[in-house]
């Protein structure tokens, strides 16, 4: 039998470079592959390569699927490997986002994995001509208990296989229910760990080819910019240095980093400035947004639909007649993702094909992208993703990777291209700004009766509310944008949470009643599995806070506060509280104390599920108290972290996480919802601290003070 | 010109300017790429190296800084394949993400460690003020470094492995 892949390079947290025999079909049109030889690879050794299209960004996928075929295939996580992101050796993949990793990609290797087991249960049954139910499966073997025989699954693959099963996996292939896990759902150290604690895990920014050179960009002097004319005499007469200019975007290569930035500072460029958006600043962008409406295309709706009503917002409200009434309306800031390893490429040409190593969540998008910007097939173009310095959403597009190309091809070396942190924060794309407008009626016995949405730019995720609302319009309109934008960890469901979640203790407040009590209320339908999750996690969540015997300001704001949120996106279930500081002169606000309860149905890696959910607490805490991209005549201002604050260690608070495990629900993916908590549980705990209702994130950098 | 630098307790010797920087000397110039680029302007931590035992940032420091010093980087710190106490504290904790600010992460705790063995948490917090994790794994980190801290006290060798305090 034949290996694959060699073993000393096997994927653990770099990625292989051996030559599959047969590359996977492009099953992009027709869905998954379902041959199990496309997905696993049974090396001779005992072991098994999961290959898969995802890529690794810190989110830890590499040991959850690792976790998911091991359990399936009865065999010790440390024996299963997992290739990603490999447009040649891995299956295609849309792209490594919208949490579906675990609810789509996992189930497809439960389901590979299974077949294979019965495969071989079924060969070995064969093999010794005994019935299949009198044998079991240990260790990645199969057992014959009563004759004491044994068999690895390596043996039971015939050379011809070369490892890989030719046989289908079908869609209803009995996979093992998670109530009855052994090796997913426990604790496991990440695969990759022994890698980051050494220094040996090499990132894109991190590896060289040989040959390679260093490339560098001319970025424009405003936004919009286009380049007219280019001397770059002085720039080529540096040593080993050529200057490159495309339809697109000028640059240099050098034979190191120092010499490519002399040769960028030598080029003598002129520019057309244009004037488009120079009038739009970070202080006017959310009058901008809603009076500049913008036809909705597919590339800016985010997700979903634009529209969602129900009953009539007339009788609405109407109805709350001896109730209240409400409008209010809340903005949140353009910020960046600011992952700590910048975009990065490296650019290789040999005979007319492409390779590139670069780290972004769409590898098999990004070949797409290589494809059209040179006029090749996708078979001439290999994409691979080193596992990623992070990226939230921020490495969707194949920036760097053609720029890198590009060079590359001028150059005719291989051409490594590194963003320095002031491209990262001016030439990527942004989370978009947002303005929300609601307005609401809730009946003398504090149900809502109407709610109207409509939010500007920011999104449609996340949009509808989960509440119990009878008459409802919403409605996301398109916009034209003044910066860059595009996804970002949970995409809208932060903004629309902000905004829906303020409100809602807004609407508390008017009836006085506890904002617990008052979500429940409008929450009443326990046989609604929507309502009913979020009720488990609110319950939980404050439960573990102490929620009902919190200090209640009866005296008036004391500048001590305690906020309460939910929400629930992408299949997942949040509620958050916290408990805030806030010095009334200065108006610093400092959050000591956050509770997140967090529901994504059954926890297959509950060690990588607490981290994540950390994490994006934290991240959370930065976009919803100082995070801003601040702009102005078309220069982005925060353009590096001395501008740009980001959450460090005296930022973070005492954090606690519940995490359900609901073993009779399907996995959710865990990497995203739990962001969107945060933001508003901050200003609903500043409202109560101070009585001053913040409705614009980033909370604590409120160019005016709202009265209540 | 050729400058002459002790690296990981070994001599080297290579060509560059002293006004290089210690992050350029170590990745392009010896290959130590563990010591990572992150904002250029010494505000992330990511490119953390030790000179003489304290913390520098590497993507600020000039060659010349480092000529008559000890300078450690994190490939340093594992010795015969032995983790560092620090290093398997981190991974005992899972105190990452991305793993891209580990190990300016794991330099910067040396430090501080180097100068009090046995820091409070506020000192923790402090000292490691100037290190960003964007994935915000920050109070794993200092779990991991309170642990690390405990194994160097004991005089835990790289081979033992100390429970965490916690």
């Amino acid at each position: 039998m034949t290996s694959n892949i060699r073993k000393d390079e096997r994927p653990r947290s770099g990625q292989p470079d051996g030559r599959p025999e047969r590359p996977p079909t492009d099953y992009s049109a027709s869905g998954p592959s379902h041959v199990i030889g496309d997905w696993l690879l049974f090396e001779s050794d005992g072991s098994v390569v999961v290959m898969v299209g995802k890529a690794e960004v810190g989110q830890g996928i590499r040991t959850s699927l690792a976790l998911a075929v091991a359990e399936e295939l009865r065999m010790p996580a440390e024996h299963v490997q997992v290739l990603m992101a490999d447009t040649r050796l891995t299956p295609y993949d849309m792209g490594t986002f919208g949490s579906r990793t675990t609810p789509y990609t996992a189930p497809i290797l439960h389901k590979a994995a299974a077949a294979a087991r019965q495969l071989f249960v079924e060969r070995a049954a064969a093999l010794w001509a005994v019935d299949p139910p009198e044998l079991a499966v240990e260790g990645g073997s199969i057992n014959h208990p009563p004759t004491g025989r044994s068999i690895p699954y390596a043996n039971l693959i015939t050379d011809a296989e070369a490892g890989r099963l030719n046989e289908l996996w079908s869609d209803d292939e009995a996979i093992t229910p998670s109530e009855s896990w052994t090796t997913a759902g426990k604790p496991a150290l990440r695969a990759e760990g022994r890698d980051f604690v050494t220094g040996k895990h090499r990132y894109t920014t991190d590896m060289t080819r040989p040959g390679m050179l260093i490339g560098a960009v001319l970025r424009p002097p405003s936004i919009g910019a286009t380049l007219a004319s280019l001397n770059g005499s002085a720039a080529e007469a540096l040593p080993g240095v050529t200057v490159v200019r495309t339809e697109k975007f000028a640059g240099v290569v050098a034979p190191d980093r120092a010499t490519a930035r002399r040769a960028l500072a030598l080029l003598r460029p002129t520019w057309n400035l244009g004037s488009a958006g120079t009038h739009v600043s970070s202080a006017n962008v959310f009058d901008f947004l809603k009076s500049h409406p913008a036809a909705p295309q597919a590339h800016n709706r985010w997700a979903g639909a634009d529209v969602f009503e129900t009953g009539s917002l007339t009788e609405g409200m109407a109805a709350a007649s001896g109730g209240h009434t409400l409008e209010a309306s809340y903005r949140v800031a353009y910020i960046a993702h600011s992952p700590l390893e910048t975009r990065a490429a490296i650019a290789e040409w040999d005979n007319g094909e492409l390779t590139v190593w670069t780290g972004t969540q769409r590898p098999f998008g990004v070949r797409s992208e290589l494809a059209a910007a040179f006029g090749k097939p996708e078979e001439q173009v290999r994409v691979i993703v080193p596992d990623t310095g992070s990226a939230y959403g921020g490495k969707h597009t194949g920036d760097a990777a053609i720029e890198a190309a590009w060079l590359a091809l001028a150059a005719s070396r291989p051409v490594k291209l590194t963003w320095s942190r002031e491209e990262e924060f001016t030439a990527a794309y942004f989370r978009p700004a947002g303005l929300i407008e609601v307005r609401s009626a809730i009946d003398a016995g504090g149900r809502i009766t109407a709610w109207d949405y409509h939010n500007y730019n920011s999104g449609a995720a996340g949009i509808r509310t989960p509440y119990a609302v009878p008459h409802q319009y919403i409605e996301f309109h398109t916009t034209e944008t003044p910066l860059r934008q595009g996804s970002y960890r949970a995409l809208a469901a932060t903004a629309n949470n902000f905004a829906r979640e303020s409100h809602m203790d807004e609407l508390a407040c008017l009836v006085g009643s506890d904002p617990l009590d008052f979500r429940l209320l409008n929450l009443p339908d326990v046989a609604d599995p929507v309502q009913s999750r979020l009720r488990a996690v609110l319950l939980a969540a404050t439960e573990r806070f102490a929620w009902a015997s919190r200090p209640t300001g009866t005296q008036g704001p004391t500048g001590h506060g305690y906020g309460l949120a939910c929400g629930t996106e992408k299949g997942s279930y949040i509620a958050t509280c916290a408990e805030v500081d806030v010095d009334p002169s200065s108006g610093q606000v400092w959050v000591t104390h956050v509770v997140q309860a967090f529901e994504c149905g059954a926890i297959v890696d509950p060690e990588g599920l607490e981290n994540q959910v950390e994490g994006a607490i934290v991240m959370g805490l930065g976009g919803a108290l100082i995070e801003r991209i601040d702009f102005d005549k078309g220069h982005v201002l925060t353009d590096r972290f001395s501008r740009y604050p980001v959450p460090r260690f005296r930022d973070v608070p005492t954090i606690e996480t519940v995490l359900l495990d609901r073993k009779d629900l399907p996995s959710a993916g865990a990497g995203e919802t739990p962001i969107i908590g945060v933001a508003p549980a901050v200003a609903n705990a500043i409202f109560d601290a101070t009585g001053v209702r913040l409705r614009a994130l980033p909370l604590a950098r409120n160019p005016e003070r709202q009265q209540p | 010109m050729t400058l002459e630098l002790r690296v990981n307790d070994t001599p080297r010797q290579l060509d560059a300017d002293e006004s290089t920087s210690l992050l350029v000397v170590m990745r392009e110039h010896l290959g130590l790429t563990g010591c990572k680029p992150g904002c250029g302007e010494g505000e992330c931590g990511a490119c953390t190296i030790l000179l003489d035992g304290k913390a520098v940032r590497s993507c600020i420091t000039e060659a010349r800084q480092a000529v008559g010093k000890d300078v450690l980087t994190i490939e340093g710190l594992e010795i015969d394949g032995q983790l560092h106490p620090l290093q398997q504290a981190f991974l005992d904790n899972g105190a990452f993400q991305c793993g891209y600010c580990t190990p300016g992460m794991i330099m910067s705790a040396l430090a501080l460690l180097n100068s009090c063995s046995d820091p409070g948490e506020q000192q923790i917090i402090d000292a490691m003020q100037g290190n960003i994790c964007r994935c915000g794994t920050y109070l794993r980190i200092v779990r991991a470094i309170r642990q690390g801290g405990a194994a160097m006290r004991s005089g835990a060798s790289h081979t033992e492995k100390v429970e965490s305090p916690l």
